[in-house]
């Protein structure tokens, strides 16, 4: 690895660290997020001709406190700067050896307040604990580099003046800022999964940081904590899911259908990660959405064959789901898989009593006319298929049903 | 640090409280000035006439310029507010959430400038 390349990985890995503790320190995120540029220009500049030091964090640290000194006493306005100043003057500066704390669990928690707008929250979380440049996550976004620097500066600085507190929330607090930083970590992932088109190196970043996130936190969080369990559960769907992210599209970029990927090509290793971690959140007894999808997810993964899916058991997973979340997303992969477990006619009718809510649903029109298709209805199928088509927003997806629409118009002749 | 709650109810959608309801609605009011002052937090609050008794002043090359009402039409209009001191925005989303217009109506909460906080 060049020097270049490789400071850069080191930047990239400590950066959250490094922050989390410069902000625990400085109490004021923008300061801290300038005196950190600051020492990475000053890194840049050193480690070039040194070399990368023993402990790259703490010389970060040390050096970023350094230059945060220097803009508090350049600062014009008063107000601030006097407290900073006298707290950092009567610390004892940390020599470069020293493990630097692990203060990442509050900047997570910070990052993903319920105050920042989502999109703020996201793109606070990528750059700030995931290391991503400020370009990389407007490529994520596809959003200009000005555009995405703004959004980021505005959350800093509404996180300074609102009064954010920097903190892991208190108990009775907890759980829904948990499930807040899932959310946040889980649509990052579904961001790189998901997406078709766009920066292909990026959407794979995407996957990995989110995949990194949950792991720090499940290492950061009380082990005991029974909320753990959920953060496993994110953290094994998400493995699961990635497993298969080779096999997703064709090389035509064109959507492949679970059933259809070559599960040769599925990465073995990560689906025993995954069910590995998926087991750890098991034993803690705390059942939740997350874990239920994840062993939907499992259940697939551990099918040597689409004909050898236990479609039973994954029909009672979606029914546990839909007592937990209910949604019109979960009764339809419900009845799919009832369709798949019992036969399409068994499975039609629990689909077709959801009309009503999901009549703007694409996934129910597609589902319903696979099914329709599957009891010989064709002309009710090739009606629902472009249906599906006319709301579908993804182009994959709608290219993978007009394929299906003009198989079905083909054999109806 | 010091925050501004600021209250927002649409005056048209406001219902007619029978007197008992009225009643009800003052106690709740009242207890929760009470709690606020009792925790240290309140530093001062005032509740506002209806946006019919308002009047907005503009001065523009010179001239001074006066219209009936408020600022903007808006589908909620300010009632009132409370100036709190609290540690922290979580705290001062607690008070605002326990304020009786909060169940139908919306709670700003903005803090004072870094100069106003001083004072």
């Amino acid at each position: 690895m060049t020097v270049a390349a490789e400071i850069e990985r080191c930047f990239r890995a400590e950066h959250g660290r490094v922050l989390a503790a410069l902000l625990n320190q400085l109490g004021d995120f923008p300061l801290a997020e300038d005196a950190l540029q600051d020492a990475l220009v000053n890194a840049l500049e050193r480690w070039a001709i040194d070399g990368v030091p023993h402990n790259p964090g703490a010389w970060l640290l040390t050096v970023a406190r350094r230059r945060a000194i220097d803009r508090l006493r350049r600062a014009e306005t008063l107000a601030r700067k006097l407290v900073i100043l006298e707290t950092l003057d009567s610390q004892e500066e940390p020599a470069m050896d020293d493990e630097i704390p692990d203060e990442r669990l509050k900047l997570m928690f910070t990052c993903c307040h319920p105050t920042l707008a989502l999109e703020a929250q996201v793109a606070l979380t990528l750059h700030t604990l995931g290391g991503l440049s400020t370009q990389e996550v407007a490529r994520a976004f596809l959003v200009s580099e000005a555009t995405m620097a703004k959004r980021l500066v505005r959350a800093r600085s509404k996180i300074r003046n609102a009064g954010i507190p920097y903190c892991v929330p208190p108990a009775e607090l907890l759980p829904e800022r948990l499930d807040a930083l899932l959310a946040v970590i889980y649509l990052i992932f579904n961001e790189g999964y998901v997406a078709t088109g766009g920066d292909i190196p990026i959407r794979h970043e995407l996957c990995s940081e989110a995949i990194r996130l949950a792991h720090v936190l499940v290492a950061l969080l009380p082990p005991q904590e029974p909320l753990v369990a959920e953060v496993r559960g994110l953290l094994a769907l998400m493995l699961l899911h990635d497993a298969r992210r080779e096999t997703r599209l064709d090389a035509a970029g064109e959507l492949v259908l679970l059933q259809e990927q070559d599960r040769s090509r599925w990465d073995q290793a990560k689906i025993r990660e995954g069910i590995a971690v998926l087991d750890e959140a098991l034993t803690l007894r705390h059942p939740g959405p997350y874990q239920v999808q994840a062993a939907i997810s499992a259940l697939h993964a551990e099918a040597p064959t689409s004909a050898a899916t236990d479609w039973q058991q994954i029909a009672a997973l979606y029914h546990t789901l839909a007592k937990l979340v209910p949604s019109i997303v979960v009764e339809v992969n419900r009845a799919v898989a009832v369709a798949m477990a019992q036969g399409a006619a068994v499975g039609l009718p629990m689909l077709l009593r959801l009309a009503d809510q999901a009549a703007d649903f694409y996934p129910y029109h597609a589902a319903r006319a696979d099914l329709l298709r599957r009891t010989n209805q064709y002309e009710a199928a090739a009606d629902a298929y472009a249906q599906a088509i006319a709301l579908c927003g993804n182009s994959a997806e709608r290219a993978y049903l007009q394929r299906r629409l003009d198989e079905l118009n083909r054999c109806m002749g | 640090m010091k925050y501004m709650l600021l209250m927002y109810a649409s005056e048209a959608e406001t219902p007619q409280y029978t007197p008992e309801e009225q009643q009800a609605i003052a106690q709740a009011w009242y207890a929760f000035g009470q709690e606020a002052t009792a925790a240290g937090v309140l530093l001062g609050n005032n509740g506002l006439t209806s946006v019919t008794d308002a009047t907005t002043v503009r001065v523009r090359q010179g001239k001074s310029l006066l219209t009936d009402g408020p600022f903007a039409e808006t589908h909620e209009q300010l009632a009132g507010y409370y100036l709190l001191e609290c540690q922290d925005l979580d705290e001062a989303v607690r008070w605002a959430a326990k304020i009786p217009l909060a169940q139908y109506g919306s709670v700003e909460v903005r803090p004072l400038n870094v100069w106003s906080q001083k004072a």
